[in-house]
């Protein structure tokens, strides 16, 4: 742990050694959850609701996604560039220190540039808080906390597995996008407007719907029910990271090195 | 003109190999399409029409946009590019007898049409395929379909002029980043591609009027489904002749000076 925190504070200090050059990059990261956003706020102006959610409720589930979202490619980065790891051979010098291969890939990244869509979903969740109308409990400002909690570690999970599937191949990973940016973008609306099988699938296989459509339901009031069960659900669905943390541990046994 | 003809035919081959990486990015393009299509069915709900845009020509035009990304979208970069500008790399560039615009337009839009060309028969094959409401129309007539070819064909050159110009830009800033992700973004909202310009509000409908950004993608897409019409679709092409001619212009002259004041860093 205490390394880790040594391979981020180095990080840092390098990412923000140039000052302009670094406003210029938080400016631009901005822009583009600013850009989907409007996008997103457009249609709700224009078509009123989807499928009976209103904008803000749409809003609460945008800034939990974009939140942990944010955070999980901010301290996953170094899963997400793995393939430029294992192409540059640098892989195997990780292998012979004495660490564990997770700490030390998730050391060799860390993007404060991610802070932009942070503070961004931050404002997002707080318009939706003051213009929504949650009837807030203590059972639900817990539950708000593990949905990003929940989320992080999930988004973080399919980095790590997008990592493993470079220990074999390094093409077509494009692929991943659709569970990392594809998910960002299309599963803040409620899930019930895909048809069943997408459904399941964000609830079973990778679940999202555990950090957003389900809990969300009780946190707006539209079921009641046992509000501690939804509250913990999202740290059901973070459990997640177990089948990928062990596919990782597959991976690293399979390894062999080209060489060179 | 012979280097140039030559160096688009070796870039178009050298592009057409990646067929593992089009295929990736096929998948990733026909999920993406389709999530879209499901998200948009529950905006519209049951009467599928929105101010004279209906949920049909939506379809279409979100097939076709997923289609023919390479064509339309800003946002892909080369790296060879980029790193020749902020390393040096540019310098062996300039000592070549060939005007330097011209080489890198040629490299970015046979770069591109080798990328569209491989990836856009499978999505339209599939988009056709799918039950309705939820597929890809036949265009609407033979002329639009016709117009629909040549506005898609000068909407890829304005492109590569627009990032031509971002590229350009790079030379002053030296931070590839910062002006590729501003440009972009700014690109793709005003070109219909965050969300189709019909669907803008009035006012925001008449500032795409007077930007390039929409005769690369809004143009071609709404033409297909008629939802242009040929009227307005031979403005259209007017207005994208005349975005082309200024920009390469404009695009030509500032590489020209910039490469004579520009100073290599030796070493």
């Amino acid at each position: 742990m205490k390394l880790y925190f040594k391979y981020v504070r180095l990080l840092l200090k390098s990412q923000t050694q140039y000052k302009a050059s670094f406003a210029l990059l938080l400016f631009s990261q901005f822009l583009y959850p600013f850009v989907s956003f409007a996008g997103i706020y457009l249609l709700f102006e224009r078509f009123g609701n989807i499928h009976g959610w209103t904008m803000f409720e749409v809003f609460v589930s945008y800034a939990v996604i974009v939140m942990s979202f944010a955070v999980a490619e901010c301290f996953s980065r170094g899963f997400d560039q793995f393939s430029n790891m294992i192409r540059t051979g640098l892989f195997d010098r990780v292998l012979v220190r004495p660490r564990g291969t997770v700490v030390q890939v998730l050391g060799s990244g860390f993007d404060i540039k991610r802070l932009s869509p942070f503070l961004f979903s931050v404002v997002v969740l707080i318009l939706a808080i003051v213009f929504g109308d949650i009837q807030w409990t203590f059972v639900r400002a817990v539950m708000l906390f593990n949905m990003i909690v929940g989320g992080t570690v999930i988004f973080s999970g399919i980095y790590m597995l997008q990592a493993t599937v470079s220990f074999w191949t390094i093409d077509g990973l494009e692929f991943a996008n659709i569970f990392t940016h594809g998910i960002r973008q299309h599963a803040i609306y409620p899930l019930d407007i895909f048809p069943r099988g997408i459904t399941i699938f964000l609830t079973f296989i990778i679940p999202f719907g555990t950090i957003t459509y389900f809990p969300l339901q009780y946190l707006l009031g539209r079921i009641d029910g046992m509000g501690w069960l939804y509250a913990f659900m999202p740290l059901a669905g973070a459990l997640f990271i177990v089948p990928c943390i062990l596919a990782w541990r597959f991976g690293v046994r399979k390894y062999t090195s080209a060489g060179s | 003109m012979k280097p140039y003809i030559s160096l688009f035919r070796v870039r178009l081959l050298n592009g057409l190999q990646y067929r593992a990486a089009a295929f990736g990015g096929l998948a990733t393009q026909f999920f993406w399409g389709l999530m879209l299509v499901f998200i948009f069915a529950a905006f519209y709900g049951e009467d599928g029409y929105s101010n004279g845009f209906s949920f049909s020509d939506l379809v279409t035009y979100i097939w076709l946009q997923q289609a023919f990304l390479a064509f339309i979208f800003l946002y892909d970069w080369d790296n060879e590019l980029l790193e020749m500008i902020t390393t040096g790399g540019i310098s062996y560039e300039l000592c070549r007898p060939v005007n330097l615009y011209q080489v890198w337009y040629v490299k970015l839009f046979s770069k591109r049409l080798a990328s569209g060309l491989l990836r856009f028969s499978p999505t339209v094959l599939i988009g056709l395929l799918l039950p309705y409401p939820y597929n890809l129309s036949l265009p609407h007539s033979p002329l639009a379909f016709l117009l629909f070819i040549v506005t898609l064909f000068l909407a890829l050159t304005l492109l590569v002029a627009i990032a031509m110009l971002i590229y350009i830009s790079i030379f002053k800033t030296m931070h590839p980043g910062g002006s590729i992700m501003i440009f972009g973004v700014i690109g793709e909202f005003f070109s219909g591609l965050t969300i189709p310009i019909p669907l803008m509000p009035l006012w925001l409908q008449n500032v795409t009027l007077y930007l390039p950004f929409r005769y690369t993608a809004d143009l071609p897409l709404r033409v297909y489904s008629g939802h242009i019409g040929t009227q307005e679709a031979l403005m259209g092409i007017a207005m994208q002749i005349f975005w082309i001619t200024i920009l390469v212009t404009v695009g030509a002259l500032i590489m020209k000076r910039i490469t004579r004041l520009s100073v290599v860093q030796g070493g």
